[in-house]
């Protein structure tokens, strides 16, 4: 007799606006207090206290246009965040400072989430979706200098980016980007020559996000329509389908693997969480919380693997979080 | 007959004379049967043989002139035998001329596709005759771009001119194009204008190929000129004849023009990458199996809950309303489940809709489709009939005050003709409420079949036009004895009628309907019909009827042919339902004026339907006051 789903471990209320990202920043060693960054559409980011489940601090720097992208680079101290203001700021947070210590224009208006990498101690890679509607700019930060800009060919019709992953292999191998696209195609580029590997057509509607498993080359897109395409990368560096899910309901706002990949969240627009076996895509769990479409999902980088997390935030302004399957 | 071969220098003028005596005599058939294929033979190849031909023909008297060239022009097999028999008798001769470019294409329309092509071709043939086919052009453009032409002329003779227009269209050359762009390009414009103001849906859509035609082949590159509307066999035929085989045979090619009416937008799918990357990765399936167990201790939670989400449809009448006035765009969900729901929740809560209707009726006709819902359209008619049919006297009367009020577009107003039409049959109908079938409105009591096989017809008319008049989504045609009850129609049926026939020649700014707006009085004609059809055994029906009767006298002169075929089934309705003692009690007189233009009509109207339709009321009204005079009294 399977279990009826676990509730949520607790509820972050308080950003009063929806949530449209989320960050988790718990690797550190005690006495370091488990953060959780969210970025909300009123233009703030809320820096979480997951011990007190309070807010520590809220972060305005983006005029108040909604905040749709945060990472950490490199520790809690050092936030990037993207927002509709058409700017990437880089934040410095160390010793309770708050201030914005570096900014890059990006002069895009649409949606796409940037993708960070890290390429050396100190040294990051970041792929944007660029001013022109079909381009990829990637930069290295914090020189802000442009490494190059991927364009797709004349004809190519692929619409705006909406989605990029940058990965490498392993550390010092050559840096590729994945971007998944308006019409569907999911592109695999290499960054150094700017050139096309392989484009694959994964979905008749736009991909909403998508994430990749280096080591197993296996990716897996979702789209505004009812099908999750998982695919693969052979050999020769082509995209191949591998599998595809049907879903109850159309709409997948995100999707993230668990760091250890054994499973993977999905945050649909019917306001569920679904969680996924990535082995073989074996669906374990809906966790049915939210009132309104779920935006974004997020693992926790806890060392600790008991204690990890997995936070939902959506459009009813909430943030959920659950502990499941942290025991595997 | 056999002539004598070269050489000799006879006189041909006799033959010809024979020739021409035989043909004005109407034995055209007879004697060019065996003279034309012979000559053909004759001319293929030798040109003294092509040189006595001429002279044959141009020697006929030109009082016989018409009948010879028009039997050549009908026996030809091809156009370049037309050529070879007739050389260049059209330039020589001036009735030949007449004939050829004036007669057969403009005062006659029974020629058959292969006629025109020849007679085309022929002219096209030679850089003598072709100054003629381009004035021939001109002036088959100026007819078809004339309105009144458009309006007065039957359908036959329209389809004929596009042929002629579409095949010599054809046969043009770049430079003569070049030369007469312009003028071809304002004919155009201008008859695509005419043609697609006219009321029958064939006339538009002749309109439509011929102007898409003309637009093709004055712009070579660049956008051209693209309309939507159903492919059948006649449009087919007419853009087939556009293009000319090489070899000048009449076969049309067919240059595959496939336009469906939904522009289908192809999104490619991956299906060869599904196909390679199961056939050629078997290591997936392999490796996948031999890491089995590393899933398994992740035991899944029960899922069962996890079902497609729906939006919970309103329950009550009055939260329809609200949410559909409400202005927040977020709800659309909500919207389109209250869309969907309203006509139900209406036919189960009489009671509860009665206290709305009015507002219901409203809130309906100027509801808008917010979002894209399938059937949209047949929801929201539905869902006006359901509020019509429970609660009838004040949303009619709301409705038809409407319907002559400002500021409804055409298509509001024609959508109220339709629901009063569909309301009517529902109501008139027993027990088949909700249901679309149009059954049981004849009253198998009324038995006018006698004898007359023409007689049969008006009861199919009706069926056919209360069919194509309202559109039916079901198709059923049962014929099962109901049971009895009231007629729900009969207390109702003048506050549908009257208000609807009460202020058509009043115009107002924006709804003019004995101006432009013929369009919608067709259909108000025709809607008229109906309600009286669906009105027999009523109270009212004589009432109706002497109402009926004065307004079809109002407009019997009416120029659309449209409002001409409404108004003749107005009086088949009238026919069918008011018993007849009672229309020779009440209207003799206007039933004997009626009966006389009826006759006019029927010898003269343009219109092939209005004369059959003229023809069969005639012939209705002769059974009727027959069976009455058979009744014993």
């Amino acid at each position: 007799m399977a279990l009826p789903p676990p509730d949520p471990q607790f509820v972050l209320r308080g950003t009063s606006a929806a949530v449209h990202t989320l960050h988790f920043s718990c690797g550190g060693p005690e006495p370091d207090i488990p953060l959780l960054f969210s970025g909300s559409e009123n233009g703030f980011i809320h820096v979480w206290n997951l011990k007190t489940h309070r807010v520590d601090s809220a972060l305005d720097g983006h005029g108040r246009k909604s905040v749709y992208c945060v990472k950490t680079m490199g520790g809690k101290d050092r936030l990037l965040s993207q927002g509709r203001d058409q700017r990437i700021c880089l934040w410095d947070l160390a010793e309770g400072r708050t201030s914005v210590t570096d900014s890059v224009f990006t002069e895009h208006v649409g949606f796409c989430r940037c993708s960070l990498l890290k390429v050396a101690q100190g040294r990051w890679l970041m792929a944007m979706a660029a001013r022109s509607l079909e381009e990829v700019q990637i930069l290295e930060l914090p020189s802000k200098t442009s490494v190059c800009t991927l364009k797709p060919e004349v004809g190519a019709k692929l619409g705006m980016p909406m989605c990029l992953k940058l990965w490498q292999l392993s550390c010092g191998s050559q840096p590729v980007l994945l971007a998944g696209y308006e019409d569907g195609s999911v592109v695999l580029w290499n960054v150094s020559m700017g050139k096309v590997l392989s484009q694959l057509i994964c979905h008749q509607e736009p991909v909403m996000s998508l994430d990749f498993d280096s080591e197993k080359a296996k990716g897996i897109s979702g789209s505004s329509e009812k099908v999750l395409s998982i695919w693969s990368l052979n050999e020769q560096q082509n995209l191949q389908v591998y599998k595809t899910h049907e879903l109850v309901n159309a709409g997948i706002s995100d999707i993230t693997i668990r760091p250890d990949k054994k499973i993977l969240a999905t945050a649909g627009w019917d306001h569920r969480i679904r969680i996924f076996g990535w082995k073989k895509l074996k669906p374990l769990a809906v966790l049915d919380y939210h009132t309104a479409t779920a935006h974004c999902v997020s693992f926790s980088d806890h060392s600790i693997p008991r204690e990890r997390l997995l936070a939902a935030g959506s459009k009813d302004q909430r943030i959920s979080v659950w502990s499941i399957y942290a025991q595997t | 007959v056999c002539f004598i071969p070269g050489g000799l220098d006879c006189s041909i003028s006799f033959v010809s004379h024979v020739l021409g005596k035989v043909c004005i005599h109407g034995r055209q058939k007879e004697i060019l049967g065996v003279l034309v294929p012979r000559l053909t033979e004759l001319t293929e190849s030798d040109c003294i043989w092509q040189r006595i031909c001429w002279r044959l023909v141009e020697c006929v008297p030109d009082r016989w002139m018409e009948a010879v060239v028009l039997g050549f022009v009908q026996r030809a097999p091809r156009a370049d035998v037309l050529s070879r028999l007739l050389g260049n008798l059209v330039v020589k001769n001036k009735k030949a001329q007449f004939v050829v470019t004036q007669k057969i294409l403009l005062l006659q329309y029974g020629h058959t596709t292969a006629v025109l092509q020849n007679l085309l071709g022929y002219l096209s043939l030679d850089s003598l005759r072709r100054p003629l086919l381009l004035r021939v052009l001109q002036e088959l453009l100026e007819t078809w771009s004339s309105s009144s032409a458009v309006k007065h002329s039957p359908a036959e003779q329209q389809l004929y001119i596009s042929k002629a227009i579409l095949i010599c269209l054809s046969h043009l050359k770049e430079p003569e194009i070049e030369s007469c762009r312009q003028e071809l390009l304002t004919s155009m414009m201008e008859g695509m204008k005419c043609h697609l103001d006219s009321s029958l849906p064939q006339l538009r859509r002749l309109g439509m190929v011929v102007a898409e035609s003309i637009s093709l082949k004055i712009n070579t590159e660049g956008p051209v000129l693209k309309f939507e509307y159903e492919e059948d066999d006649e449009t087919r035929e007419l853009k087939s004849l556009l293009v000319q085989t090489p070899s000048f045979s009449v076969v049309p090619s067919l240059p595959d023009d496939d336009r469906s009416e939904k522009a289908s937008a192809a999104l490619p799918l991956v299906q060869e990458s599904n196909e390679k990357s199961h056939t050629a990765a078997p290591v997936m399936p392999d490796e996948s199996d031999a890491e089995l167990d590393s899933d398994d201790d992740l035991i899944p939670y029960d899922m069962s809950e996890d079902k497609e989400l729906k939006t919970k449809a309103p329950v009550y009448i009055r939260d329809c309303i609200e949410v559909l006035t409400g202005s927040r765009s977020e709800d659309v969900d909500k919207w389109e489940a209250a869309v969907k729901a309203l006509e139900s929740l209406v036919r189960k809560n009489p009671a509860a809709t009665r206290e709305v209707s009015v507002e219901l009726a409203k809130i309906l006709l100027h509801l808008e489709e917010k979002t894209c819902i399938e059937g949209f359209v047949e929801l929201r008619q539905r869902a006006q009939v359901a509020v019509l049919t429970t609660d009838p006297i004040p949303v009619a009367k709301y409705l038809t005050s409407q319907f002559y009020s400002l500021n409804y577009s055409l298509c509001q107003r024609m959508d109220i003709l339709d629901v009063l039409v569909l309301a009517a049959q529902e109501l008139s109908c027993p027990k088949f409420h909700g249901k679309t079938k149009h059954s049981g409105v004849q009253k198998p009591c009324i038995q006018l079949l006698l004898g007359s096989d023409s007689s049969k017809d008006w009861r199919r008319i009706v069926d056919e036009r209360i069919k194509s008049k309202t559109r039916r989504f079901d198709m059923g045609r049962s014929r099962v004895e109901l049971a009895s009850c009231p007629n729900k129609f009969s207390s109702v049926a003048g506050y549908f009628f009257f208000p609807l026939i009460q202020h058509f020649d009043r115009p107002l700014t924006t709804f003019d309907l004995l101006g432009e707006d013929h369009l919608v009085l067709g259909r108000l004609v025709h809607t008229l019909a109906i309600l009286m059809h669906l009105a027999v055994n009523t109270v009212a029906v004589t009432a109706m009827g002497k109402a009926l009767l004065e307004f079809v006298w109002a407009l019997r002169f009416h120029t659309d042919s449209y409002v001409r075929q409404g108004l003749l089934s107005c009086i088949s309705s009238l026919l069918l339902s008011v018993p007849m003692e009672q229309i020779l009690a009440d209207m003799t007189e206007e039933l004997l004026e009626t009966q006389s233009w009826l006759g006019d009509v029927m010898e003269k109207d343009p219109d092939g339907d209005c004369r059959r339709l003229a023809l069969q009321n005639l012939l209705l009204m002769e059974n009727l006051k027959k069976k009455l005079e058979a009744v014993p009294s």
